[in-house]
């Protein structure tokens, strides 16, 4: 058995602000009826709870996001992915859902620093000023499509696979030293 | 001539001076200058030929509207052509060279038309080029082309990077003189989050040049208690030399930063495109200087009065040592001022009105400068600059009075409010005869979603001049926009300001004079011009500027629409209002595409996609092929083959051993529920609910109208679970199909689906000798019996966790194996180490089009263009008549779609043994009503067949599948034809016994 690649293979970029590609994650997608009580308990089986509209929130290490009306994304370490995905699978057992192992279908950022956030202004139309805490915020990388939330004094990032090397491509570009935003 | 002046100089630093290059020549100026004073420092008053007559033309103002002085800045990979010398920092090592002149600067044969003006008049190539119509392309056009245009485009790959940023407010003011500044204050004590944005590097506007006391300070000093207050607001970002060039709907602005342009390879991007939403926008953006048209008001050494003590006070640069002043209003009289503080001789005050009288007059009067009422230029005299004036009666013909002699000459036609950005999105503007000028009309401003002003106009851009009126307007847009309306009315009817209409000087002027008068002194359009259009019958506004091309030049008529329209309703005899403007659009200044492309260039031009393999194929020599936003490997040649003999020889391999295809780029989408067979009944024209467990089946997809739109093969995973495989290019387009319709129409129906595309990397592994790779890797049983053709099961191959398919693209004995994406390059490789011993290859899409045409598998994009129906491809096999519903059912239920009448697929072998062109017809007899030659049917795939050593074909062919045998003949394009005979499409393996083995 061979061990899990992440897409790129984890380079890091130091400009104004740290960029890493990390992972290999684990993502497993859960669509379901997210007010079904059934559901909680499933997320309380595995140590996670529901979270709010737009928000992920964090247990340990796993967190549970909220990516639409009836879908979540769950992120856990990447060995986990089978027992957590059939635990789910088994407490749902009944109960109309969906879900499925995307750990591979996806590229993982961390983009750090203080100035982290003026990479991302850089290529998401988002109003970061007003990202809440514990925000989990889709929306687009210059052409891409993405998700990000803010944590430990960075933002993580989740794009495409297939895309990984050109988000790399804009967060190095966004956070080349000189290219501030702002000066703090 | 112009020089610099001995001491003052707001801007600038003496003590750092900066060389640069104009036309070769090194000149210096100092930091703080930008490149137009410095060339006015220089005594450089010739920087440019006019676009049309080629008349040597100087400097004419300080700001974005200048018309003249544009020069090719840089050059090689950071040439700009056009760039404003008015708007352009100087930096050490800056090299310009001027446009549009023949062979140089000083000496242009092209000034020949300036003679030839007669000939030249206005919409002459409508007039002048018609006959004999051979002669406009060969003759006449490639010579305007050269005589005409201005800056050269650059040739080389552009050095500088550049960037966008999104940002958002409450309140976006743009402008940073004192409007702008009040505006941002008052929003910004209120708390609102505040972006300022001012085009120009420095703040404050007019204000410290004109020296105005602003609220009971000077103006020097209130700038900077207010940028002291706005720089402490945190809510208050300030951002200047960034121009705001765009309002869009609901509160968009885009504006463009200057970072790097005075500084180029440093590292930073050279500009940056900020992309802002903003809840409402306040245009605090000034007012430009209006011309006034008098004979040879374009010559070197005329300038607008307010540019002049710009550079005075700005820059400590003398435009001339003697200037005539000219004016129709009072504020050129602080040029007056301004020149005789500085020690410059102002010999006379020209002033149209019969009897001006003010504050600024008088100071003048008292200062003993000359004024001379009701008085006009009859002509300026001079070629390459002024050497004098001559005087006439502003009410008068052009009979000279008096000639003085002077080196320059201050004109001020009064001021036009800068109403671009209030109109770009559809704000409507009054005609003020007070001030003879278009105001923003507080009663019509443009809408927000809401139904609220988005815009607020505020200081001279709402026609408001005087300090303190410009202190409460700001204060006012900033925080309180809704009363503003009421205020500013308030304070245009208490301003003592007004400026009345000199359109033409003197107003009664000879034909003569008025062919020398420059409306648009970038595109040369006179007032003779427009007087002759408007004879020739234009009456639209919109018309005559086209016809004349009258502010369609780089500026856009900044300082030629008012003036252009003006007489162009007096031509008409019509009231300004009943002209109107041309539209207002955006950019307000020219953006460069450099900037407006942001980071999409080189390798993040756009997304790429790559497959877990890509890096495998790049370091093995893959050609590629576009293939949606992915690059799939066409052929991987080997080092001195052909991409054609590749092709061959991976097909051939193939056929007859081992061949592994990267097909990761499949759509994979999970779909799972309850109601998820039926939801595939209606999607597929087939029946997918009937398929068993750990089968698979091919199925097609339509649209509505019956035409197909993908296909692929699906397998059934569990009792509530299908795996859909699209084609390459249709994953995401199926997937959001399939939300569609779950969203939208069948919101009732218990179905999930999940695109899980990316998520695997899917290897086929294809050839006799493929179970015996698979059983060398091993894992799982990969028999005929354990896992027949048609058949999908799960389990482990190399030791990474598998899903095996039993389907064939090919034709022969395939397996397609989705490994996790993350193992996906592992397998690759494990496949290729294992398959060493059966001589295993790698294939391209190429090999893989040419195999599955040789089987008659139809290709989505290929035999289909969306016009074509599953019937007319043969596959009715494949579309159900059992289901009541699916998607396309009643579409190709249709007369047009349902007649036998249609072009059908069948197959082709040419007689001679070539390869039919691509998009070859098929001919038929005779000829159309246009005169083109008949077609009955098309050729939509054509490869060479190395199984079968010649051409094979398939395509679409009226009556096809009833005329098997008969020869058909296709053109081709070097104009010749090939005959081919009809056959059936499955050139191998029709039994498909290899595939079933």
């Amino acid at each position: 058995m061979s061990e899990p690649q992440s897409a790129l293979g984890n380079p890091v970029f130091e400009g104004f602000a740290t960029v890493r590609e990390i992972g290999p994650i684990g993502m497993i997608t859960l669509r379901a009826t997210l007010s079904a009580p059934v559901l909680a308990k499933a997320l309380a089986g595995v140590g996670l709870a529901l979270p709010a509209q737009r928000r992920i929130l964090r247990q340990g290490a796993r967190a549970a996001g909220w990516m639409s009306s009836d879908e979540l994304l769950i992120l856990l370490p990447h060995s986990e992915v089978p027992e957590v995905l059939a635990s789910l699978s088994k407490a749902l057992q009944g109960e109309h859902h969906l879900l499925a192992d995307i750990s591979d279908a996806r590229a993982v950022f961390r983009i750090e620093g203080v100035k982290a956030g003026q990479v991302l202004a850089k290529l998401c139309p988002v109003d970061l000023d007003r990202l809440e805490p514990g925000e989990l915020r889709r929306s687009r990388a210059a052409q891409v499509a993405c998700a990000f939330w803010a944590e430990d004094d960075g933002f993580t990032l989740i794009s495409f696979r297939s895309v990984a090397g050109y988000v790399m491509g804009l967060l190095t570009h966004s956070a080349q030293t000189g290219s501030e935003l702002y000066s703090a | 001539m112009s020089t610099r002046l001995a001491s003052g100089g707001r801007l600038i630093d003496r003590k750092t001076t900066q060389k640069f290059t104009f036309n070769g020549t090194w000149l210096s100026g100092f930091s703080g200058d930008t490149l137009a004073s410095a060339l006015l420092a220089n005594d450089q008053m010739l920087v440019g030929r006019s676009f049309k007559y080629h008349r040597p033309r100087g400097i004419l103002a300080s700001g974005p509207e200048e018309p003249n002085a544009l020069v090719n800045l840089g050059r090689d990979d950071r040439l700009e052509p056009n760039q404003r010398t008015t708007t352009t920092p100087l930096f050490d090592g800056l090299q310009a060279t001027s446009q549009n002149h023949w062979p140089s600067l000083e000496f242009d044969i092209g000034v020949v038309n300036n003679y030839a003006a007669r000939f030249l008049p206005a919409g002459f190539y409508y007039k002048t080029f018609i006959h004999p119509r051979a002669a406009w392309k060969h003759l006449f056009e490639p010579v305007i082309r050269k005589s005409a245009g201005l800056g050269r485009a650059p040739k080389d790959r552009d050095a500088d990077r550049y960037e966008q940023a999104y940002a958002f407010c409450d309140v976006l003011v743009v402008g940073g003189g004192i409007a702008g500044l009040q505006a941002a204050l008052s929003a910004g004590r209120r708390g609102d989050r505040v972006i300022l944005l001012e085009q120009a590097a420095h703040w404050g506007g007019r204000a410290p040049v004109d020296g105005d006391a602003v609220g009971g300070m000077a103006a020097g000093d209130w700038l900077t208690a207010a940028l002291e207050e706005l720089h402490a607001l945190p809510n208050v970002t300030l951002r200047a030399a960034c121009t705001a060039t765009g309002v869009y709907d609901h509160g968009y602005v885009l504006a463009a930063e200057s970072l790097a342009d005075a500084t180029p390879g440093d590292g930073r991007p050279r500009q940056r495109l900020w992309r802002i939403r903003a809840g409402r926008i306040v245009t605090a953006t000034g007012a430009i200087e209006r011309p006034l048209s008098f004979a040879g008001n374009d010559i070197p050494g005329v300038m607008l009065a307010a540019a002049m003590r710009d550079y005075v006070v700005n820059h400590a640069v003398s435009p001339g040592d003697r200037t005539v002043i000219v004016t129709n209003n009072d504020d050129a009289y602080r040029t007056a001022l301004v020149l005789r503080d500085a020690g410059l001789a102002v010999p006379v005050i020209l002033d149209a009105r019969p009897a001006p009288a003010g504050p600024l007059v008088e100071a003048a009067r008292a200062r003993g400068i000359r004024i001379e009422a009701g008085r006009a230029i009859a002509k300026v005299q001079g070629g390459k600059r002024v050497t004098g004036v001559q005087i006439c009666l502003q009410a008068g013909e052009g009979a000279v009075l008096e000639e003085i002699s002077c080196d320059a000459v201050a004109m001020s036609g009064g001021w036009s409010p800068v109403v671009h950005l209030w109109s770009h999105c559809g704000g409507k503007l009054n005609w003020d005869d007070r001030l003879s000028a278009f105001l923003p009309d507080p009663a019509r401003p443009p809408l927000n979603h809401d139904g609220r002003a988005m815009v607020t106009p505020a200081g001279a851009a709402a026609g408001i001049f005087e300090p303190d009126a410009i202190l409460t307007s700001g204060e006012v847009a900033g925080a309180d926009p809704d009363s503003l309306g009421e205020v500013q009315d308030e304070l245009l009817a208490r301003q003592s300001v007004v400026v009345p209409p000199v359109w033409v000087m003197p107003q009664g002027a000879r034909a003569d004079l008025r062919a020398k008068m420059w409306l648009d002194f970038q595109n040369d359009v006179k007032v003779s011009d427009v007087q002759l259009a408007a004879r020739e019958g234009y009456e639209s506004v919109e018309h005559t500027k086209r016809y004349t091309t009258l502010g369609m030049a780089t500026d856009q008529g900044k300082l030629s629409n008012i003036n252009g329209l003006a007489v162009l309703a007096q031509a008409l005899g019509e009231d300004i209002p009943q002209v109107g403007t041309t539209t207002f659009r955006p950019p307000y200044t020219p953006v460069t595409l450099g900037t407006l492309a942001g980071e999409a260039r080189g390798e993040i031009f756009q997304p790429l996609r790559r497959t877990p393999v890509h890096g495998w194929h790049e370091s093995h020599g893959a050609y590629f092929e576009p293939v949606g936003l992915w690059r799939r490997p066409y052929c991987y040649p080997r080092s001195g083959e052909s991409h054609a003999d590749a092709v061959k020889r991976e097909v051939l391999n193939t056929r007859a051993g081992l061949g592994l295809l990267d097909a990761s780029t499949l759509g994979k989408i999970i779909v799972k529920g309850p109601d998820a067979g039926r939801f595939l009944d209606m999607l597929y024209t087939n029946m997918m609910s009937t398929l068993p467990v750990g089968k698979c089946r091919y199925g097609l997809m339509c649209n509505e109208q019956g035409f197909l739109s993908d296909d692929g093969v699906v397998a059934r995973l569990d009792e509530d679970t299908w795996l859909c495989h699209t084609t390459s290019g249709g994953a995401d387009r199926i997937h959001g199909w399939m939300e569609d319709w779950l969203q939208c129409e069948w919101w009732d129906w218990k179905v999930y689906t999940a695109n899980l595309t990316e998520h695997y990397a899917q290897i086929a592994v294809v050839g006799p000798k493929a179970r015996a790779l698979l059983e060398k890797l091993g894992g799982m049983d990969v028999s005929k019996e354990a896992l027949p053709f048609m058949a999908w099961s799960e389990g482990s191959l190399a030791g990474i966790p598998a899903r095996a398919f039993r389907i064939s693209f090919s034709g022969e004995l395939s397996y397609e194996i989705a490994v996790p994406a993350s193992q996906g390059l592992a397998f690759w490789e494990a496949c290729l180490a294992a398959g060493a011993e059966f001589g295993i290859s790698p294939y391209g899409t190429e090999a893989l089009h040419v195999m599955r045409a040789e089987k008659g598998f139809i290709m989505i994009g290929d035999e289909t263009d969306g016009t074509v129906t599953p019937l007319d491809l043969g596959l009715a096999w494949a579309v159900s008549k059992k289901k009541a519903d699916f998607l396309g059912k009643r579409g190709m239920e249709r007369n047009h779609l349902s007649s036998p009448d249609r072009w059908q697929l069948v197959g082709f072998e040419t007689l001679d043994g070539s390869v039919i062109p691509d998009g070859a017809y098929i001919l038929a007899e005779g000829s159309n009503d246009n005169g083109q030659r008949n077609v009955q049917g098309r050729v939509t795939s054509t490869y060479y067949s190395p199984t079968l050593k010649h051409g094979i074909a398939m395509g679409l062919l009226h009556h096809g599948p009833s005329r098997m045998g008969e020869v058909v003949e296709f053109n081709k394009t070097d104009g010749g034809t090939v005959k081919a005979r009809v056959a059936d499409p499955v050139f191998y393996d029709k039994t498909g016994e290899k595939q079933n083995v």
